[in-house]
């Protein structure tokens, strides 16, 4: 039965938390399927956590349905939790351990024996290419290290799902680039992956179906090229003007874009083709200092969206 | 990956248990010495040359016995309270915010439950390392008698239980550690000093002695000294571990709630 449909991994219909008055996720649908690498998008405090964490069990939903593997966290949150490999936006380490030992130990919360804790932290230290740091304590280890230190620890269970919660922020763009690069190959393996991010390039990289979230609802889904798409032009046309200009060209680039956002710092013009916009630009007399063609992103998705930019 | 056949943790309890007995395994040296200079220190200072004033003044001595005899069930009582006390707050605050270890505990198969039994059956161990140290030093200074005054190790262990159990469960609730230092200030040192360690408990004005009642340290004094003196009858003990076990009940109560609280939200 090759085209039998896979029950969906995590299964949510109007998915609720509040903390008191405040509610940070209000009523959010999304499925989740085996194998996809799958995307919560959106700034700070959009409710990202929050649904990460009702998905991995510790902490109840004020409403709604939510299934992770088949199963209700209200009820089955130990059993779900065997299941999964849990990366905190935070580093959870345990820094008066080695390096081995963080890992032994988690395992052991697994209930792996010591000989299966050895075995696996062995093979799971070289997938994140820190097997000469084996004996090291933690507080030696770099943010980056760290961070794929948490990685193998969520693989020691050999998840079904692995969770992660801002996979990224704070590394340096290598240490972001060889990250990357082993979420990649436990996709690749089959590994489901659910990550939430505030980057747009993390996004486009990893994720095969992302949700865009803000002020706690979800305001857009599909696969990054579909955003893109539907929300975005193909290319835009990036033009900064000399300080004070800008505020002055009140309808003088009218009908060169199908929609024009105007940033404090720089115009962006969205438009099928960016150099025939760049060159009306000129034909109309106007000299920005700087001009840059460049394909849309999620990031123009996003501002689309919300009228806000990501990272602010 | 391959799945392998899930399993839900058997025995959480006994995994948190693990997790401190790893760690204590590269600190361990340290604190055996210190276990073991501290009452090396106190008996020597107080019990022999205090004792040496008190007794000179008491030709009977104090119920019966020397200075240091009286004295060194007390301290036993107050050294369990004061390893529960620190056991039960720095320890919990690196947990919940500065390393965050039980955080990642409740991702694994977990609960805070287990968190919190894990957590005491460590503190219970600490314990009974400490006073068995102690103990020993009591034995070393002719401050006990062997064997009968062995009991006096599980009597230090609910003492220390009885200041944990509350402890961990307020512990738990604290964003910083900045309150940590008046339970030490205003809970344990002033229990430390008028708990019936150091004097009598009849010593104190008559009004100012059912507030003693009420602490646990003065049962748990009690009861060292009753096991270290072979003066304990068997009425008397149960009344002093039964307000013991109730500190800890209501403790392990508190506990299971704000445990929760804090790592599931």
């Amino acid at each position: 039965m090759p085209n039998e449909p896979r029950p969906a991994l995590i299964h949510a219909r109007a998915l609720t938390k509040r903390f008191g008055e405040m509610t940070a996720v209000d009523a959010i649908d999304f499925d989740v399927a085996p194998g996809e690498a799958f995307g919560f998008l959106g700034p700070n405090g959009a409710g990202k956590t929050s649904t990460m964490r009702m998905i991995g069990c510790v902490s109840p939903r004020s409403g709604g349905t939510l299934e992770v593997l088949g199963m209700d966290p209200d009820h089955d949150g130990p059993a779900i939790r065997a299941r999964l490999g849990v990366i905190p936006q935070q580093d959870t380490l345990d820094m008066e351990l080695t390096v081995q030992e963080n890992l032994w130990i988690y395992a052991r919360y697994f209930d792996l024996s010591y000989a299966e804790a050895r075995e696996r932290s062995k093979e799971l230290l070289e997938f994140v290419q820190l097997q000469d740091r084996a004996k090291d304590e933690v507080q030696n280890l770099s943010g980056g290290m760290k961070r794929r230190l948490t990685i193998a620890r969520g693989l020691i269970n050999e998840p079904d799902l692995m969770l992660l919660d801002e996979p990224t922020t704070g590394l340096d763009p290598q240490a972001r680039h060889l990250l990357w690069d082993r979420l990649y190959r436990l996709k690749q393996r089959g590994v489901t992956l659910v990550l939430t991010t505030h980057f747009m390039d993390e996004a486009e990289q990893l994720c095969d179906r992302l949700v865009v979230m803000d002020k706690a609802t979800i305001v857009a889904q599909g696969s990054p090229r579909q955003l893109i798409e539907r929300y975005a032009t193909r290319e835009v046309l990036e033009l900064r003007f000399p300080q004070g200009v800008q505020e002055t060209l009140n309808g003088k680039l009218d009908g060169l874009a199908d929609r024009i956002e105007h940033l404090p710092d720089r115009l962006l013009l969205y438009t099928p083709d960016g150099d025939a916009a760049a060159a009306a630009v000129h034909d109309r007399g106007l000299a920005p200092e700087s001009v840059l063609v460049r394909r849309s992103t999620l990031e123009d998705v996003f501002l689309r969206l919300t009228g806000r930019t990501l990272i602010e | 990956m391959a799945a392998t056949m899930p399993r839900v943790t058997r025995w959480p309890a006994v995994r948190v248990f693990e997790h401190h007995v790893m760690v204590y395994r590269r600190t361990w040296r340290g604190s055996i010495v210190t276990s073991f200079l501290s009452p090396v220190l106190f008996l020597s200072a107080m019990g022999l040359g205090l004792g040496t004033l008190v007794d000179a003044n008491n030709p009977g001595g104090i119920a019966g016995v020397t200075y240091l005899v009286f004295l060194a069930p007390g301290l036993l009582a107050s050294s369990a309270m004061q390893t529960a006390a620190f056991e039960s707050t720095y320890p919990i605050m690196s947990g919940m915010v500065w390393m965050k270890t039980y955080e990642a505990m409740v991702t694994s198969p977990i609960a805070p439950r287990s968190v919190v039994f894990g957590q005491l059956a460590w503190v219970a161990t600490r314990l009974t390392i400490v006073a068995s140290v102690f103990l020993g030093v009591m034995f070393a200074f002719g401050a006990a008698t062997f064997p009968s005054a062995l009991i006096a190790v599980p009597f230090a262990v609910l003492t220390g239980l009885a200041f944990a159990a509350p402890i961990q469960a307020f512990s738990a609730t604290q964003k910083n550690d900045t309150n940590f230092n008046a339970i030490f200030r205003f809970g344990i040192t002033p229990l430390f000093i008028f708990s019936g360690t150091f004097f009598p408990v009849t010593q104190l004005p008559i009004y100012l002695q059912p507030i003693a009642w009420l602490t646990p340290l003065y049962h748990g004094v009690a009861l060292s000294r009753g096991a270290a003196l072979g003066t304990l009858d068997l009425p008397t003990a149960l009344i002093h571990i039964g307000v013991l076990i109730a500190f800890i009940a209501i403790g392990i109560a508190a506990s299971l709630v704000t445990f929760r609280r804090r790592l599931v939200s």
